[in-house]
């Protein structure tokens, strides 16, 4: 059954929040999706573009209280 | 589709290390294939225990310290161990310093030099640093 899980990158810089998705992306199953917590915004932009460009799918992108939630899930 | 990049270091300051080594990290978490050539004053912070600490140029060099931003080193051994990355020190370098492929940081290539690195960068994107 796929998962979900969070990952909390809060208060990392570029490109921390995407090395930490890619780290728990790689352990996760196909039809996983994770949670990215970020506070880095350039990373909101910059983490959908790796998602479009690798091939995962996007499930959700945005801010709450100063904290992006970007949702993917895994694809292949 | 995946695609080459070679990144050419030749600075020894966190900066522009700092840089080098987002670029590789970032590429390399995208499926590219990716070469560093660490060459001039940026090899002597791949030795093993470097003895001094590495310069920085300006006010940015000193924020990444204070904000703790990870180390360059750190970000280039999160590219090797994620794909297709190689950290290549030059043989000429190498020889000037007087070192061996034994003192250098254990994630590290090959000693490589130009006329390889610059057969294997044809049709590559190329940065330097």
């Amino acid at each position: 059954m796929a998962e979900s899980m969070k990952v909390d990158a809060r208060d990392t810089y570029c490109p921390g929040p995407l090395m930490e998705l890619i780290t728990y992306m790689k352990q996760a199953d196909v039809g996983d999706t994770l949670e990215l917590l970020s506070t880095d915004e350039g990373s909101a932009a910059d983490v959908p573009e790796w998602v479009e460009k690798v091939g995962h799918e996007l499930v959700r992108n945005e801010q709450i209280d100063g904290v992006w939630h970007i949702t993917v899930r895994k694809a292949k | 589709m995946s695609n080459k990049l070679r990144i050419v270091c030749v600075s020894g300051t966190r900066e522009k290390l700092q840089m080098a080594a987002m670029f590789a990290s970032v590429a390399a978490a995208t499926g590219d294939e990716v070469s560093v050539f660490l060459s001039m004053n940026a090899l002597q912070y791949f030795v093993k225990d470097p003895s001094t600490e590495i310069p920085i140029e300006g006010t940015f060099g000193a924020l990444l310290t204070e904000e703790g931003v990870p180390r360059f080193e750190q970000l280039f051994q999160q590219a090797v161990e994620l794909g297709d990355t190689q950290l290549l020190p030059c043989s000429m370098a190498l020889d000037v310093l007087k070192l061996h492929s034994d003192d250098l940081q254990p994630h590290l290539g090959q000693p490589t030099g130009l006329t390889r690195f610059l057969s294997d960068a044809e049709g590559a994107q190329v940065l330097t640093f």
